[in-house]
């Protein structure tokens, strides 16, 4: 029987919702036990969170000051000592998990299976190479601990509110080095909804035209309570931040709806939104490429357009 | 000091990728190669600290089969001093080609080693980050910005809440991300000169690198299509069907 730890992602004190996706992949093992590993220098409201997901056995925190910000050097020794006796290892497959999770297959002398799409069995499971362009099946060793990432985008997350799990403080003996120091994080403040978790998303790519231009797409995006989204180019551009990227190199994002605008839809791009629920292709291109995927596509000047769907909300 | 960058030869981005009717891989047959883009990159970055003074020699490394010495030709026409061509023609999985980077890193003692952060073929994204374990060093991936000085490298990530700032002693590893240069042209002059340059061959038996793949692709498939929708008139229809849906 599979024994599956679950590597909980947090900022600020609070769980990531990447967390209760890689336990939903968790439970599609079908396993005895599925724990939480909250590493932090802070553990408690984050464990308590995860507590309350769904198919939660146990959380288990390392409380320790070195664990103040995810330095992989730092985190993976820990995690491949609290790994032990657990069948899977499974870390959300964001820039949090992918820095981690290959650090402690090397600690295990393990592969990794990175961006699990699909499980279809213990030791089976589907992912994306070639920018999503192909899906291959990939079988690991089942005499080795399976360590891998999950792929957000291809799970829901799991449910919470009906568990309680309980949580347990976890010593593990592992020498942690001092030669990466976190120095800090620059986030762009903003009360939007999350761009990986949010249930819609407005992107503006390079038909936005400029940096000021983009004020249209955020005033948008407030009034139907989205999540503000970018292509490549309109980051290249330096119209938006690079958080805000959406695509092969940036974001994988899978919301209700999904609504591009001036966005013409370079694969690296459609990469990153084709488990949308939704896509709407804005563009004054009628041949752009983004047209080839959407659900339903308006050509048009976005300037034109943007306010005659404000007043069509009423 | 020497920096040691992975230079993996991969299907050109501009491909469009096949899937082969049984399932058994992609077709790769007469389809273009070209440099990873992130190595590309992580040449670059290499090619900058020489120029600065940061480092003296800048060494390229492939893994591959014996027609590999075209594509490290490449690397050295752009401005790396020598090339080191790991011969097989075995395809490597990531975890082996660490153990390989560990094996030359102990030959070579680079202060610096620079990988992509990722290939464009397998996505893995998982050898800088093993050879740092590996090599019980730093590891700073998905680099924006990289700063050496005074022993250090300060480098700024691309993660997820922003871009993150981190200090490393050295040596340590670096992965590149996509904004951190734009790679230079190769220029015709510099193709002839690299034809002087040095390719160190080893066989990959010699390394004494253990080589078993615990991971097995059993099938390839292409994936699921979206159709192709509906064209609306105008914002009002688009709202409506929106409306209609739930979505808004």
């Amino acid at each position: 029987m599979s024994k599956i730890l679950v590597i909980a992602e947090h900022l600020g004190g609070k769980l990531n919702s990447s967390t209760a996706r890689a336990v939903s992949a968790a439970a599609a093992v079908k396993p005895e036990v599925i724990d939480v590993l909250v590493l932090s220098d802070a553990p408690d409201a984050i464990a308590a969170e995860a507590a309350e997901i769904d198919g939660v056995s146990r959380v288990l925190t390392i409380a320790k000051p070195e664990n103040a910000h995810p330095l992989a050097a730092v985190l993976a020794p820990q995690i491949a000592k609290a790994a032990a006796g657990y069948s899977h290892v499974f870390v959300p497959s964001t820039t949090f998990g992918k820095d981690i999770a290959p650090r402690v297959a090397a600690l295990l002398g393990v592969a990794q299976v990175s961006d699990v799409m699909s499980v279809e069995a213990a030791h089976t499971f589907k992912r994306p190479i070639y920018a999503g362009n192909a899906i291959i099946t990939v079988e690991a060793d089942a005499s080795h601990t399976v360590v891998a990432t999950i792929r957000s985008a291809s799970w829901p997350a799991a449910g919470n509110g009906a568990n309680s799990a309980p949580i347990e403080a976890l010593s593990v003996d592992a020498a942690l080095p001092t030669h990466t120091r976190f120095v800090e994080l620059k986030q762009g403040s903003s009360d939007r909804p999350d761009l990986q978790s949010a249930s819609k998303v407005v992107s503006g790519g390079r038909g936005v035209g400029s940096k000021e231009n983009f004020e249209i797409i955020y005033k948008f995006a407030d009034r139907i309570g989205a999540a503000v989204g970018a292509s490549r180019a309109a980051v290249d551009a330096g119209y938006v931040p690079s958080e805000m990227q959406v695509g092969q190199t940036g974001k994988i994002i899978a919301p209700a709806l999904y609504m591009a605008i001036g966005i013409s839809g370079a694969i690296q791009h459609l990469t990153g939104i084709k488990d949308a629920g939704t896509i709407v292709a804005i563009n004054k291109d009628g041949e752009a490429p983004i047209f080839e995927i959407a659900d339903f596509g308006l050509v048009g000047d976005l300037f034109k357009i943007i306010p005659e769907l404000e007043q069509a909300l009423g | 000091m020497k920096i040691l960058v992975g230079y993996k030869r991969v299907v050109d981005y501009n491909v469009r990728i096949q899937v082969k009717p049984d399932g058994s891989g992609v077709v790769t047959d007469g389809v273009k190669l070209s440099a990873n883009p992130f190595d590309d990159i992580a040449l670059e970055e290499a090619l900058r600290l020489r120029e600065k003074g940061v480092a003296e020699e800048v060494i390229v490394v492939g893994i591959g089969p014996a027609d590999l010495t075209a594509h490290l030709r490449n690397g050295l026409a752009m401005g790396a001093n020598r090339a080191i061509h790991v011969v097989t023609s075995e395809s490597v999985q990531p975890l082996t080609a660490a153990r390989v980077f560990l094996k030359l890193i102990e030959k070579e003692q680079p202060g610096l080693v620079i990988l992509g952060k990722q290939a464009i073929d397998d996505d893995a994204n998982q050898t800088g980050q093993m050879l740092a374990a590996l090599w019980d060093r730093p590891q700073a991936t998905f680099a924006s910005n990289v700063e050496i000085a005074d022993g250090k490298a300060t480098v700024t990530r691309e993660v997820d809440a922003g871009l993150e700032v981190i200090e490393t002693e050295l040596p340590a590893v670096i992965t590149t991300d996509l904004r951190l240069n734009e790679p230079r042209f190769i220029k015709l002059p510099d193709i002839m000169k690299a034809k002087s340059k040095p390719i160190d061959t080893i066989e990959f038996g010699s390394l004494g690198v253990e080589a078993h793949d615990h991971l097995k692709t059993t099938h390839y498939a292409a994936p699921a299509k979206r159709s192709k929708g509906v064209m609306v008139k105008d914002a009002a229809e688009l709202v409506a069907v929106l409306k209609q849906k739930g979505l808004l």
